[in-house]
């Protein structure tokens, strides 16, 4: 028999469509996720004694931390809003034999995520 | 070399052959199966069937009813204990589906839907919306992946039978991947491989329907039986051939002409009801007529002008606007896609283009109802087959029916048969296995050869069949597709291949289909030319008269030095004298 | 563009017979208004070069035979048409991630092993015999399932999931859409039977939801979401047996 051709994918292969790179994006801003909720849990457990707190307090609000908190809250958010389009995926229900609306139950899901997120800032702000 | 064996060898990997296979697999634990197919088996055409598969299950039906539908639109050509074996064992076989997982489209209740058909006297067809086959395709072949005992040979071309003392012990056939020429051993043999749709220019068949088992058995010496009868679909999309489910009949939509008028009124099919009667559509009657007779009133339309003009030829419109979107989704979701994409149009919207297309192969193997052949060892099922249960004409929706009740049928006779005889010598596998290759080598393998291409001599054979062997037939025309042919079959040998590679080779597949393709078009056309009556899908317009006194018989051609020679056989009666085909009144 | 001016096929071919190497071969062709990719792949091999081998039958887009990358996208040819390219040219390769045997054909062993490791056959909870007719199952029970019974076994979700693409041994998304296809079927009981296969490192679990298989799907098979559906019930699943390990119930 003759030898078969393998075309293996080069490591570029996220370069090449759209869709494969909002991926690796997506992907990407799971790790910035991750990464803040430490930041946040060490500060939080080092802050346990006074002093360390102040000078928590002091990082938190230079000008870099500002910087990073924002871009971290956009991939944030942008993590949050693939997340809601998935729910379609696993929440799948019915009326007889119709679908519910996929975008109805992302809607609620979206829906859902700014009332709590509005609650919890309510809550820290007051 | 590598040679194989199995007690049951089943060419063709699609509706028949599953079920065959699954058959043998699930009663006779102990034999060994092998399913050989050209194509993967879910390529198998099978899979393009839409409408539904026919079986007695309203309480209002009978056995009888069913039957009788099936006599009378067979134009009486049908062998009547073998239709009654049909229906009697269709309902089991569409359960046992159901019970491997078809999706069958269901009634609010949860119990088994059922819809009307062409020709049917009441709803009995059963359906999975209008992909029925690929339900039922795909059901069968998930469920063959449950057995050990079946070895699956896909994509290996069967070149020829082995036949040996009498009787048929195997096949040889070409490993496609590697052009490897193999012997299959095997104490019985199905073929299971389809019809032929391919050799006519138009059709609704694959391009994998080019009639390779009918050869395969036509060369062994079988006959092929009531070959002249060709069946047109009335509602095939101009241009591609492709089907536009009947099924979208029996939701009730109508034919209509450039007129305006519901034109099939004027053709002995009955008198049209409002569309929006709650009678609408009635049983054989109209556009539930059944397709010889629709198809053969289009050719008048077209004859007398009143077909509409296209860039892909002359056509008439089917229209489902009155059904509504709801049950278009629900019950024939595929019709509406395949208008979008393929004409542009949106059935909710419009009327769809439509015109009379080539479908199916009534003729084929001679079998009995057991599917065995003349020959010792070979049986065979499916549209490769004719029992005859579709005679002159085929009912909508008992092909699906045939091939599951005909299949496990030739599974059981070719059980028994491989119980009575001892396993086919490796010496003769082997033998038969290097002449064959040297046949291929020294035909159409061999790089000095003169000249004639696939392309030309199978569009001319295309050509010559819708000529002489189309609709409407008569002496000239089909004397002068006979002689054609045979004129085609001498340039066959002058083929030479482009490509003599051997890795994948299609040209190589596409000039041994070629070769099957031109048998049963001689086939075809010297039994059409000899049937000098008028019946069902054979229409000639020079003895335009059923004559039941001569022809109530089977044509049988045999394969011949140049051309084949046409016998008779006897149809079988039993409880239905022949009579008067009526639709449209009682 | 108007479809009558001629377009140029880059096609690519390998012929193992006589090279060692892939290339591209160029056909320059004068399409019709109607035509598909296969259309125009059939014409060059009935006129002009009888050695191009590709696979395809139906040309209805129901058999899933004629699968290969258009433009770098993976299409079904018979459905593909070239009036719907503005490019002058168009590029014809095998699906990614398989094996080329020969210019446009694959080698899709792979799938076909994987196929009957998942059971993609009924397994109801107990037998029943023909007799005693249909199981009953009402049009919303048959909708629940429905979708994910159209598969073609075309292959184009293969080529579109970059995990296949790296990793070959993951089963994939036809596959376990089947699975998904059966576990819900509401005659169905083999959910455990399944569990083995399904939930191995190289099923659901690899998967990280790109998405592109669902979007390439030509049937509207949601191969995707078939996977997600399965790692939640499958995950609850675990979660019961853990909670309640003698109440447990599949």
């Amino acid at each position: 028999m003759t030898k078969e051709l393998t075309r293996p994918l080069p490591r570029t292969w996220w370069l090449r469509k759209a869709p494969y790179f909002q991926f690796m994006i997506r992907e990407l801003t799971s790790l910035v996720v991750f990464a803040y909720a430490l930041v946040l849990i060490w500060g939080l457990w080092s802050a346990a004694g006074t002093g360390a707190f102040s000078g928590l307090h002091d990082f938190l609000s230079s000008p870099l931390s500002v910087w990073l908190h924002a871009v971290a809250l956009v991939l944030a958010l942008y993590h949050t809003g693939t997340w809601i389009a998935l729910t379609p995926k696993v929440i799948v229900l019915w009326r007889d034999d119709e679908q519910v609306d996929p975008d109805f139950i992302a809607g609620v899901n979206a829906i859902l995520f700014l009332v709590l997120s509005g609650a919890l800032l309510w809550l820290v702000l007051a | 070399m590598e040679t194989f064996q199995h007690d049951v060898l089943i060419v063709g990997g699609g509706g028949a052959g599953l079920r065959a296979a699954i058959a043998v697999a699930e009663e006779h634990p102990d034999k060994t199966i092998g399913v050989i197919s050209k194509v993967y088996p879910m390529r198998s055409h099978t899979v393009s069937a839409e409408g539904g598969a026919a079986a007695v299950i309203s309480p209002t039906d009978s056995l009888d009813d069913h039957a009788y539908d099936t006599i009378s639109g067979s134009d009486w050509l049908a062998d009547q204990d073998a239709v009654e074996v049909m229906v009697e064992d269709a309902p089991g076989e569409m359960l046992r589906l159901e019970h491997w997982g078809c999706p069958w489209s269901r009634e609010p209740d949860g119990h088994i839907s059922v819809r009307p058909f062409g020709g049917m006297k009441l709803e009995r067809t059963w359906f999975a919306a209008d992909k029925t086959g690929f339900h039922l395709l795909h059901t069968l072949f998930q469920t063959s992946l449950k057995f050990d005992t079946i070895t699956r040979y896909d994509e290996w071309f069967v070149t020829r039978l082995i036949v040996e003392d009498g009787r048929c012990q195997g096949v040889t056939a070409i490993e496609i991947r590697s052009g490897d020429m193999h012997p299959i051993g095997a104490k019985s043999v199905i073929l299971c491989t389809g019809g032929a749709g391919r050799v006519y220019p138009f059709t609704t068949n694959g391009n994998i329907k080019t009639g390779d088992g009918m050869a395969l058995a036509y060369r062994a010496g079988v006959a092929l039986k009531d070959m002249e009868f060709v069946q047109y679909h009335p509602t095939g999309l101009p241009g591609t051939g492709i089907l536009i489910t009947e099924a979208a009949r029996g939701e009730g939509g109508i034919l209509v002409n450039n007129e305006g008028r519901r034109y099939l009124q004027d053709y002995d099919l009955g008198q049209p009801l409002d569309i929006n009667d709650p009678k609408h559509p009635q049983f054989r009657t109209m556009e539930l007529g059944p397709r010889d007779r629709l198809s053969q009133a289009f050719i008048h339309e077209q004859r007398a002008g009143r077909t509409f003009e296209g860039p892909d030829g002359d056509y008439v419109v089917l229209d489902i606007r009155h059904l509504g979107e709801r049950k278009i989704d629900r019950k024939i979701p595929m019709v509406r896609e395949l208008a979008v994409r393929y004409v542009g149009i949106d059935p909710v919207q419009e009327p769809i283009p439509v015109r009379a297309v080539v479908h199916y192969m009534m003729g084929g193997i001679d079998t009995d109802s057991h599917g065995a052949t003349s020959l010792p060892g070979l049986f065979a099922a499916g549209e490769c087959a004719c029992v005859s249960v579709n005679g002159a004409n085929r009912l909508g929706s008992n092909s699906l029916t045939e091939i599951l009740v005909f299949g496990a049928r030739a599974a059981t006779a070719a059980v028994d048969h491989a119980n009575q005889v001892p396993p086919p010598l490796d010496q003769l596998l082997e033998s038969a296995a290097r002449s064959e290759k040297g046949r291929l080598e020294t035909t159409l393998l061999r790089t000095d050869g003169g000249g004639e291409t696939i392309s030309a001599i199978r569009t001319q054979l295309q050509t010559t069949l819708e000529e002489g062997a189309g609709i409407f037939r008569d002496e000239t025309l089909l004397a002068r597709t006979c002689i054609r042919i045979a004129d085609l079959k001498k340039r066959y040998e002058k083929l030479s291949l482009a490509d003599t590679s051997r890795t994948f080779n299609t040209e190589l597949i596409a000039a041994l289909e070629l070769g099957a393709m031109i048998d049963v078009g001689e086939a075809i056309a010297h039994s059409a030319l000899a049937r000098t009556e008028s019946r069902g899908s054979h229409q000639r317009t020079d003895h335009p008269d059923r004559d039941d006194g001569v022809f109530l018989k089977h044509s049988l051609a045999y394969r011949g030095e140049s051309d084949p020679t046409i016998g008779y056989k006897e149809v079988t009666i039993t409880r239905w004298p022949a009579g008067e085909r009526v639709y449209g009144r009682d | 563009m108007d479809v009558t001016d001629p377009t140029v096929l880059e096609v690519f071919r390998y012929l193992p017979d006589a090279e060692t190497e892939p290339r591209f071969q160029r056909y320059e062709i004068t399409p019709q208004e109607t035509w598909v990719v296969l259309d125009a792949l059939n014409h060059i091999k009935a006129e002009v070069d009888p050695s191009l081998s590709f696979r395809w039958s139906c040309r209805m887009g129901i058999c899933g035979s004629c699968g290969m990358m258009v433009n770098g996208e993976p299409k079904l040819t018979c459905e593909t048409f070239i009036r719907d390219y503005e490019t002058e040219t168009i590029t014809i390769e095998p699906l990614t991630h398989f094996p080329v045997i020969r210019d446009l054909v694959i080698n899709m062993a792979d799938f076909m092993e994987k196929l009957p490791t998942v059971s993609p056959w009924l397994i109801p909870e107990e037998g029943k015999p023909i007799e005693e007719g249909e199981y009953l199952q009402t049009p919303a029970q048959v909708a629940q399932y429905q979708r994910f019974s159209l598969c073609i076994n075309c292959m184009l979700c293969y080529s579109a999931c970059p995990v296949y693409g790296l990793d070959s041994s993951f089963t994939g998304p036809a596959a376990l859409a089947l699975a998904e296809r059966y576990n819900i079927d509401s005659r169905d009981d083999g959910m455990r039977q399944r569990a083995d296969v399904v939930t191995a490192h190289e099923g659901i679990w690899e998967c990280t939801y790109v998405g592109e298989c669902t979007q390439v799907c030509p049937k509207g098979v949601d191969p995707a979401g078939a996977i997600q559906m399965l790692k939640l019930s499958y995950a609850l699943d675990w979660a019961r047996s853990v909670i309640l390990p003698k109440g447990h119930r599949s």
